[in-house]
């Protein structure tokens, strides 16, 4: 181990699939799809490994795989599979202490009305640890456009969360709200 | 530069939130199927290189 020498991509692979669950999760919204895409690109990436350049980052590269497995594949089961329960299920798994746990699901009830571009810039950058440049590899666009998905998506989740103490009624409101809308439109 | 200014709390918030929702599944265990699917994988691998290796089978 002292030598430094790089993982055997193989194994390194298996190190990255708590994240590209987490991705998954985080662009489909939904357990079962996330599962189905994690699975494909799982085989997919196994079968182009000799085409990772080792060294470089392999979340990155996986990601990037388990992207275009979503947006190619299955974006378009979405709708037909819609579980709000997996989705929710996310929210009330948290840890039954204090308030945490109500606020943790009036976030992922706003999180889950953003657009999937602001969603996946959010998450990269936010919570999985990419940098912007990277977070635009892996999305294919621009630095400025991943960027503005953020400050958009930022922007959303703030005014859907109204995070003011003084006015905790207002948030589920506005919550509930947008959720009877969405709900209209597919209705 | 204070973190009282409401525009950073929420900010502050939302990144905790993003946070929390995804190393909460990044830190499941892997779901069975997935351990099998990469068992499988590592099979094949094994019975081709085996194969290539050894008889022309």
């Amino acid at each position: 181990m002292s030598d430094m020498e790089p993982m055997d991509p193989k194994d390194e692979l298996v190190t990255h699939l708590g994240a590209m669950r987490a991705f998954a999760m985080s662009l489909t919204r939904n357990a079962s799809l996330a599962d189905d895409i994690v699975q494909d690109a799982l085989v997919k990436a196994w079968g182009n490994l000799d085409k990772f350049q080792r060294g470089t980052n392999m979340r990155a590269w996986l990601f990037t795989i388990l992207r275009n497995t979503y947006y190619s594949h299955h974006r378009k089961r979405k709708r037909e599979v819609e579980d709000t329960e997996g989705t929710l299920q996310a929210g009330l798994a948290q840890k039954p202490d204090h308030d945490g746990r109500l606020q943790m699901r009036d976030f992922q009830e706003a999180f889950d009305q953003l657009p999937e571009e602001q969603r996946e810039a959010l998450v990269l950058v936010g919570a999985g640890g990419f940098s912007y440049e990277e977070a635009a590899e892996t999305c294919e666009v621009a630095v400025g456009t991943i960027k503005s998905r953020i400050n958009r998506g930022r922007a959303r989740l703030a005014e859907l969360m109204a995070l003011d103490e003084d006015s905790p009624l207002e948030v589920t409101e506005v919550v509930t709200q947008g959720i009877v809308a969405q709900n209209q439109g597919l209705a | 530069m204070t973190r009282t200014n409401k525009t950073s709390r929420i900010e502050d918030e939302i990144d905790q939130n993003l946070k929390r929702a995804y190393d909460e599944v990044a830190n499941e265990a892997v779901p069975q199927h997935l351990t099998d699917l990469l068992a499988k994988l590592r099979a094949q691998d094994a019975a081709k290189s085996s194969g290539s290796d050894g008889s022309d089978e």
